[in-house]
This record gives structure tokens, sequence and C-alpha cells, in this order.
């Protein structure tokens, strides 16, 4: 109890995912839907936030119940958590982003599914307590946040030519005005967000050789 | 040749390191080794060395690739005079004249820009220049449309070379055939420029005669009708990509490879043997489908068939290893290749998916391949004993 608010450690949770720890990039976890709502910029933001708000939620929730959950039964009460959460979620984007609700269609519904909760709840929340471990969920969240608007960057400008729905390249640019450029097909397309996140990690790890594996 | 020699020996000190020019290292050594067999041998065990390295092995490649390469030259210049309705008042040099400068560029790009990303890697990582780029450089131009703007040529070349060899390792790593997914790349990423009629036939700004339409045979026969002229496809005088139209000349190429050993004339056949089968299946159950009507000799001389077999099934990285084995991988690329282009109407050309898709299962068919001999042996020892 002695422990600040924000101490070294404390901090630490925070950072480490945007990092050397960081849920896509090392871990490998939620690489699916890194792929799926990452064709534009504006889906794959609120896809992020609603990420960070569930896992931060259910951390803080398991964390207060982990004394009472018995271990047999923990995931199954994991999943109750964690659906409760998504659909309150799933709600609210329908209630007021109701265009970007429809575009990430299903992939809302399978945060559920996403690796990198029940990852959270397993090694984290059911050991720690409550205060640090909503400090790891907004921590993996803003992990996983920050590497699936990286890839919505790329691949909306150049799979569309444009970035949150606003023209970024001139319309007199395109072939079929007589200009020159033309979008490419494959950034919308899964692959080339695979290669993307694998770009990704070549860079975090030939600058951070400690994160190579011999 | 002695003035050539003495000039990289005067340079070599310079290019040493901790020299003046250090970061010029690989170039040095890359090309000096492109005109002379360098004299340094294995520094432990017994090898056995003959002349023939992986740098001459790639110029017998180049070689073999030039009748194919002039061949579509000339029929690029062709059908740029047959579509604005000139043919009769030109010559044969005004023909090849016009496409080897149409087709010049376009190698010109794929070898600065893949040499220029292979320099630099191989400086990057201290260790020497890789030859592979020489087949690569000369295969990309070749399996693309003429009118394909550079830029794009530029980043599948990019593209392939960084993420096909330079990730994987480099020479002799990658798991598939560097040319082809470049090609597959600009497939994906720019469909308009890619496929359509409008892509193979340079007409350099001017206005085509009426009735010209600019399909290609295989585009023709996937719309229902078509209509092959057998000598024309045969010698390569119909649209397509730069280099795939001829199938004289790429038999020529054949040739040269299968004598000089370097390509395996059992994936070469077995492709050939593979498409022929399946053709005959589509035949049988063609009923009143006129592509699946077509005789299997026809889908050899139209599209990127023979190219592919001749040129691209048989690089030895991203085949199979075995003997069995590449019966099997050249059989299996055949019949789909057949497959995707008649049965799958979203392809108009199945040969490079054919290839990249067998590629990706090569290392499985030498696995059993493998594990069949070691069964079959082991048999045989049991009854003995």
């Amino acid at each position: 109890m002695s422990e600040g608010l924000f101490s070294k450690k404390n901090i630490g949770l925070l950072s480490g995912p945007l990092g050397t720890n960081n849920p896509i990039t090392i871990q490998v976890l939620g690489i699916c839907s890194a792929l799926a709502v990452t064709a534009q910029l504006k889906p794959a933001f609120v896809m992020a936030l609603s990420v960070t708000v569930v896992v931060a939620a259910a951390n803080v929730i398991i964390s207060m119940l982990r004394n009472t959950i018995p271990n047999r039964i923990r995931i199954i009460v994991q999943l109750v958590v964690i659906a409760a959460l998504v659909i309150i979620v799933d709600q609210f984007l329908k209630a007021f982003v109701y265009d970007v609700s429809k575009q990430l269609s299903v992939f809302v519904g399978l945060i559920i599914t996403n690796c990198i909760l029940m990852g959270r709840l397993e090694a984290f929340a059911l050991a720690n307590k409550p205060w640090p471990s909503f400090l790891d969920g907004i921590g993996n969240g803003a992990g996983y946040g920050i590497i699936l608007i990286i890839i919505g960057f790329f691949r909306e400008l150049l799979g569309s030519g444009s970035l949150w729905g606003y023209r970024i390249v001139p319309e007199s640019w395109y072939i079929a005005n007589g200009g020159f450029y033309s979008n490419n097909g494959m950034m919308i397309l899964p692959p080339m967000a695979l290669i993307t996140v694998g770009v990704i990690i070549w860079i975090q790890r030939s600058r951070d050789t400690k994160l190579q594996e011999k | 040749m002695k003035f050539i020699q003495k000039f990289f020996e005067n340079t070599k000190p310079h290019v040493q390191k901790g020299a003046k020019y250090q970061w010029l290292h690989s170039v040095h050594d890359g090309m000096f080794t492109l005109f002379f067999v360098p004299k340094h041998t294995s520094g432990s065990g017994s090898h056995i060395h003959d002349f023939i390295d992986l740098k001459r092995t790639m110029g017998l490649v180049v070689f073999a690739l030039v009748p194919a390469l002039l061949m579509g030259m000339y029929n690029t210049g062709y059908q740029h005079f047959a579509a604005v309705g000139e043919l009769s008042g030109v010559g044969f040099m005004d023909i090849f004249l016009y496409g080897f400068l149409r087709v010049l560029p376009v190698i010109m790009v794929s070898y600065i820009v893949g040499l220029g990303i292979e320099f630099v890697f191989a400086q990057l990582r201290g260790h020497e220049i890789q030859e592979g780029f020489l087949v690569s450089g000369m295969l990309i131009p070749m399996v693309m449309p003429i009118n394909t703007p550079l830029w794009m040529i530029a980043i599948a070349t990019a593209f392939s070379v960084v993420f096909v060899k330079e990730v994987f390792g480099g020479t002799g790593m990658n798991i598939w055939n560097p040319a082809l997914v470049a090609r597959a790349f600009v497939f994906f990423a720019y469909p308009s420029q890619m496929s359509g009629d409008s892509v193979w036939v340079s007409l350099g700004g001017k206005q085509a005669i009426d009735g010209f339409s600019g399909a290609t045979p295989m585009a023709e026969a996937a719309a229902g009708h078509p209509n092959i002229d057998i000598w024309n496809s045969f010698i390569g005088l119909i649209p397509g990509s730069i280099g795939e139209t001829s199938t004289l000349a790429i038999l020529i190429g054949a040739a040269i490879l299968v004598i000089t050993g370097i390509g395996s004339w059992k994936i070469i056949v077995s492709t050939f043997a593979g498409g022929a089968v399946m053709g005959l299946i589509l035949n049988y159950f063609a009923g009143d489908n006129a592509y699946m009507a077509l005789p299997f000799w026809e889908h050899f001389i139209i599209g990127g068939f023979a190219f592919g077999a001749v040129f691209m099934a048989t690089d030895p990285v991203s085949g199979t290893q075995t003997e069995r084995g590449k019966w099997i991988y050249g059989f299996l690329i055949g019949i789909l290749a057949i497959l995707i282009r008649v049965v799958n109407p979203a392809y108009p050309e199945g040969m490079m998916l054919a290839i990249l898709l067998m590629n990706t299962f090569a290392p499985l068919v030498d696995h059993y391949v493998v594990e069949g001999s070691i069964k079959k042996r082991l048999k045989r020892i049991k009854v003995k004993a």
C-alpha cells in the first residue's frame, strides 16, 4: 500500500507494451483483427479504442474478483466478463458511430476471442491488484492500438489515397483522369497488412537488437 | 582483358576495410567476379570445382532468354504498327527498333532498381553481392505487359527483391520465383494495368485503326470465342506480355537450357504433360463450352504456358530438388495452370499462380519423395534379413 499510484513499476506497466513488450510485434497476439480492420484509419482507430476500453475494464473487474473466482472455472468467468463488456461497447458504437460500427461488422464481437484479452487476464489481472491491472490494460490496449494505427495509416494512404476519409492524393494524378498514379489494390487486401506487420517487426528488431532471437 | 584485370587489381587496395572507398567494397567484388572467375578456393574439406560457378550459370540462362527477348521486341513493334495500320509501310528494322526502344527502358528500370537494392543490402550486411538478380532482372520485364508504367515495375521489382529474396536470406534462399512474385504483385496491386484489352499493345500515342481490339488470344478464348491463329501464336505475333508470346523462341531457349544441363528437362516435359492431361480431361467435359473444348496444343502456344514451363518452373531454387519430385512438381504445375485458366474466370492466366502455388509446395513434395525412398530401402533390408 506504500507504493505510489504512478511509481516506476506502474509506469513500466503502461509503457512496456508500447515498446519492448508490444502485444502485436513481440507477443504476436491479436494479429487476426490487426489484419482485418486496418484497411482504413478510422475503423482501425475505433477498434483500438474499443479493445483498450474492454481490456482495461475486464482487467479491473477480474482483478477485483480474483480472490473469489474458483480456479477451475476461471476461464468461464473471464469470458462472461469480456462478453458483457464487448456487448456494451458494441451497443455504444452502434448508437454513436453507426457507419464505423457497420464497417467493423463482426470484428467488434470478435474482440471476445482476441488473444490479448485472455492473455492479460490470465497473466496479469488474476495475480495483481485493480490499479496495476487497470494500467496494464490501458498499456496493452494502447500498444495494440498504436500498431493498428500505423498499419491503418499506410494501408489507407497507399491503398485508397486518403487518410481518415479525406483525400490526400489529388484526383488529377490518377490514370483515369489523365495522370500517372494508381492506388495499390494489394494494400487493401489482408496479405499486405501481414507484410506491413512484418516490416514493423523487422524495423523494431533491427533497432533494438536485444529483441532478436538467437 | 589484361587491362580490365589490371584495373581491378589496382583499385583493390582503395576499397579494403578502412580505406577511403570502403563502402564500394561489395560493388568492386561483384564487378570483379562478373568478369573473372575468382581465385580463392574453399578453406575446409575437399570440394570439386568446375568453372561453371553461379555467375556463369546465370549468364547462360540470360543467354537462353535472348531469343525470346528479341522476338518480344520485334513483336512489340509489330503489334504497334499493326494496331495503327501502318504495317505495310515499314521495314523489318523499323519494327524492331520501335520495339527495342519501348522494351529497353523496362529492362533498365528492372536492373537498376533490383541491383541497386542488392548492392545496398550486400554492403549493409557485409557479404558479397549475390548474382541471382541477373536472371530475375531479365525475367521481370519479359513477363510484364508492354504498357505497364515504369514506376509500377520499379515498385514490383523492389517488392520482390526485398520481400522474396532478402527477407529469406538472399540468392538461393527464396521460396518463390522472384520474377513471378513481381508479376503477381502488379497483378493484384494494379489489376487495371495488368489485364484487360488496352495494356498489351503499345500505341505510342497514335490512334488505333477501326476494328482493333488489342485483346490477347487468351482473353478472347476466356470470353467464349477462341480464335487462335496457330502459326502466328507459335512464332509469337500475338498480343501478350513482352517475352511470352513466341513459343518458337522459347523452345530455342529451352534447348539451350537443357543442353547445358541448367534447366531440368524433367520439369519442362512433365509440365507440358500435365497441361495435356488437364486439357484432355476438360475436353471430355466440354459440352458446348468453347474454351473447355480447346485442344491442349493450342493452350501451349497462347499465354505464358511455354514461357512459364521453360524459364520459371525450372528455377532450381524454388522448384523441387529430388528427381522424382521434379516429375510430380512439373505435372501438377501443368494441371493447375490449365485448370485455373479455363475454370476460373477471375484469373485469365493460370501459369503464374500455378507455379507460385507449386513453389510453395515444392519442399513438401521433396519431403515425401525422400521419406518414400527411405521407407522402400528399409523394407528391402527387412526382406533380406
